[in-house]
């Protein structure tokens, strides 16, 4: 039990960011970039080595927008996960509809149930999904348009499901409500704010 | 209309030599250190600390001399650098019970268990300004005399407490606090917001509406249950540690307001309590914010709402002094262009009016201020 | 994976508390001295901090009620590691950086099983021996103000 507790005491303390102000900042400063211009694919390289089920995208992202005030909702989460982002950002783990920030495997209609969706005063109550795909470029093209984005533009992801683009949709029809997304692969990650109309190309 | 003017920076740097040297004034006397300051004007410093929200002496130190000594202008900055930094954690709520005692006296009770400690207090002074005050003489050392064994001064709320003559604190249901520096305040509010809000208001609002309520407008006949002074330590709970971990402590002034409720039909006729806690030794201000929460609390004993202390969107939309003062001060800046609106519209105005309408009105109103 | 050898869990996590709380509130010169004699020239790495943040003071509606939040005070933590492989943690209050770091060096090397009644008898108690004389000092001020009521006899019963 003891041999355990310091493994894992250990274990939180390490795959954080190295240099914690320049690597939040760059981080930061990459999904700015990528919320502005949906579709853009970033790579936020292996700044954060987090416990599984996390990809470093998902680790970086979390290391620099999560802290206190954030509660985190993760899909599947362990005690070595628990613990890490305890050490790391601060943020508590909490329910689905808590979370300010979700790791999730699916994102669905019930995806709109489940997670806060913030309130026509505060459409920023909501919750920011994280969503771990096996490619951001190479599968079925979707034409994505919308506010930060020149006409139309396309993304090539699979592994997304079939009911994803219903929920976007209804997602969409919730505006200013609604949940952001935020789509990641390994070291990757690619936005999908709540504005952005995804169809099929 | 907003048009921006350019042309005031070299007026706005010399503004800031000018004021940097007005600060230090004659420099053949020695300049302030921070441990005077928050050794010698230590209540000035707590003010700073309370309604700066943000407890650090020696950061509150450097705020009343950077002011020179205008506490609201230390406040905001304080507020402003507390913005500056992350929160690593909430602690467990300070347990006012186990608090080391400076000073304690209650009002309603002679008698109480770890007797009343009068403390380093003002009261019984005579008012009268003391010459050693204008010389460095030397001050005696304190009087000591053995405390008891036992530490425990229960809060005589709680001696009421056990005989129900007075409500019970209310209950802990685990909810997460809320928080006026996270979400904006909407109304109606909790009492945990408004708690906060009173906390860091400002006290001299703050001691105009708990006199309001004792001159009638909200009528209460309050007693000081107790006012105690002391330092409490301050536990948090790390996830790194998985236990909970004393980390410092800090100073504290805690009212327990008591006064009376005639009953309603689901209660029996009891006393009601008023609560403030503040930073610091500011017995004023925690007096009087109890006060005014027992007034905010008018819904909840079926109590009119009649007087401004008991209208709590009046209460919490202007306690906080930083943001009064921004508001109030801001007319002090640029409104050229606004103004020049407002003139050419007077002028428009006028020139519509019947020219005999304007004469006869200004006669009138002539005679009117001559008499 | 049971550790005969070791006190029950409960127990150490208790010493553990102790000891923590006890880095948190001691000088910062008394550490700095006290970790030249007992960290010796072991290598500390940082693993995060020492970072100045905040800490929300809590208290509770009446004293004992629900809680609300009182105002911030501002904090430092930092947590180590010592040639040992332990890992040590600190928060204390008000902005010391190196405090907190030694603070934190010392939670670690209280981890090291050979140091710790060194860390104990030289740290701890002396930290804790320190602050109980501070407070009975305060106290015997405090209690000197008390005020011994005696009443005077009226009328004729």
């Amino acid at each position: 039990m003891a041999g355990e507790t310091i493994d894992l005491s250990r274990r939180a303390v390490e795959g954080g960011f190295a240099d914690p102000v320049f690597d939040a900042q760059a981080v930061f400063a990459a999904i700015l970039r990528a919320m502005a211009r949906p579709g853009t694919v970033v790579d936020l390289g292996h700044r954060a080595v987090p416990p599984a089920p996390l990809s470093p995208a998902q680790g970086a992202i979390l290391s620099a927008l999560a802290d206190q005030d954030t509660p985190v909702f993760v899909e599947g989460v362990g005690e070595a996960l628990a613990a890490w982002l305890g050490f790391q950002t601060g943020a508590r783990l909490a329910h689905a509809a808590e979370a300010r920030f979700a790791v999730v495997s699916m994102f669905g209609t019930v995806s709109l149930e489940r997670f806060a969706l913030g309130t026509l005063a505060f459409p920023d109550r909501s919750a920011t999904l994280l969503l771990e795909v096996a490619s951001l470029k190479d599968g079925p093209t979707m034409r994505l348009s919308g506010p930060g984005i020149s006409g139309s533009t396309v993304m090539q992801v699979s592994g997304l499901g079939e009911a994803f683009l219903e929920a976007r949709r209804a997602n969409r029809a919730l505006l200013p409500c609604g949940l952001d997304l935020i789509l990641t692969s390994g070291t990757l990650a690619l936005c999908l704010p709540r504005s952005t109309v995804i169809e099929e190309a | 209309m907003y048009v921006a003017v350019k042309g005031g920076e070299a007026a706005i740097a010399n503004a800031h030599r000018l004021l940097a040297d007005r600060r230090r004034g004659d420099r053949s006397v020695p300049a302030l250190t921070l441990a005077q300051i928050a050794g010698q004007i230590a209540l000035a410093v707590d003010r700073v600390m309370a309604e700066g929200s943000l407890y650090d002496p020696e950061l509150a130190a450097m705020a009343v001399r950077q002011s020179r000594g205008d506490l609201i202008e230390a406040i905001f900055l304080l507020r402003a650098y507390r913005t500056t930094l992350p929160r690593f954690a909430a602690s467990r709520p300070v347990d006012t019970a186990k608090m080391l005692i400076e000073r304690r006296v209650s009002a309603t009770y002679k008698d109480i268990p770890g007797g009343q400690l009068l403390g380093p207090t003002f009261d019984y002074t005579h008012r009268l300004i003391e010459p050693e005050m204008a010389d460095n003489g030397i001050v005696a050392e304190p009087e000591r005399r053995e405390p008891p064994e036992t530490t425990a001064a229960p809060r005589v709320t709680d001696i009421l407490g056990d005989e129900a003559m007075i409500e019970a604190d209310g209950i802990d249901d685990g909810e997460e606090p809320a928080d006026l520096t996270r979400s904006p305040l909407a109304f109606p509010a909790s009492r945990d917001l408004r708690l906060q809000a009173l906390a860091r208001g400002d006290e001299g609002f703050l001691l105009g509406l708990g006199y309001s309520t004792q001159r009638g407008y909200g009528r209460t006949h309050p007693f000081v249950g107790e006012v105690r002074i002391g330092e409490v330590e301050v536990e948090v709970d790390l996830p790194e540690f998985g236990f909970p971990v004393t980390i410092g402590r800090v100073r504290v002034t805690e009212c327990q307001m008591v006064s009376q409720f005639t009953g309603s039909k689901s209660e029996p006729p009891k006393f009601t309590r008023g609560y403030g806690l503040v930073f610091g030794q500011l017995e004023r201000k925690a007096m009087a914010m109890s006060l005014v929460d027992r007034a905010l609390r008018a819904d909840e004993f079926d109590e009119e709402r009649r007087a401004p202390a008991q209208d709590e969107e009046f209460v919490l939309a202007h306690c906080d002094n930083v943001q009064a003062t921004g508001f109030v001060e801001h007319l002090k800046l640029p409104h050229y262009v606004d103004f020049q609106a407002e003139l050419e519209l007077l002028r428009m105005m006028r020139a519509e009016r019947p020219a005999e309408a304007d004469s006869g009105d200004d006669r009138a109103s002539e005679k009117e201020a001559a008499e | 994976m049971s550790e005969p050898a070791s006190p029950e869990p409960d127990t150490r996590v208790v010493q553990r508390q102790r000891a923590v709380s006890a880095f948190a509130q001691a000088d910062g010169q008394f550490l700095a001295d006290a970790w030249r004699r007992l960290g010796g020239d072991r290598a500390v790495t940082t693993l995060r901090g020492p970072e100045v943040g905040l800490v929300m003071v809590r208290g509770r509606a009446g004293g004992g009620g629900a809680p609300f939040n009182l105002g911030e005070a501002s904090a430092t933590r930092a947590s180590v590691r010592l040639a040992e492989e332990t890992v040590g943690h600190a928060m204390v209050l008000g902005r010391d950086r190196e405090r907190a770091r030694l603070a934190a060096a010392f939670d670690a090397l209280w981890q090291v099983e050979s140091e710790r009644v060194a860390v104990e008898t030289e740290v701890v108690a002396v930290v804790e021996a320190a602050l109980a004389a501070e407070d009975h000092k305060r106290r015997s001020e405090t209690e000197a103000t008390k005020v011994d009521f005696f009443t005077m006899m009226r009328g004729e019963d």
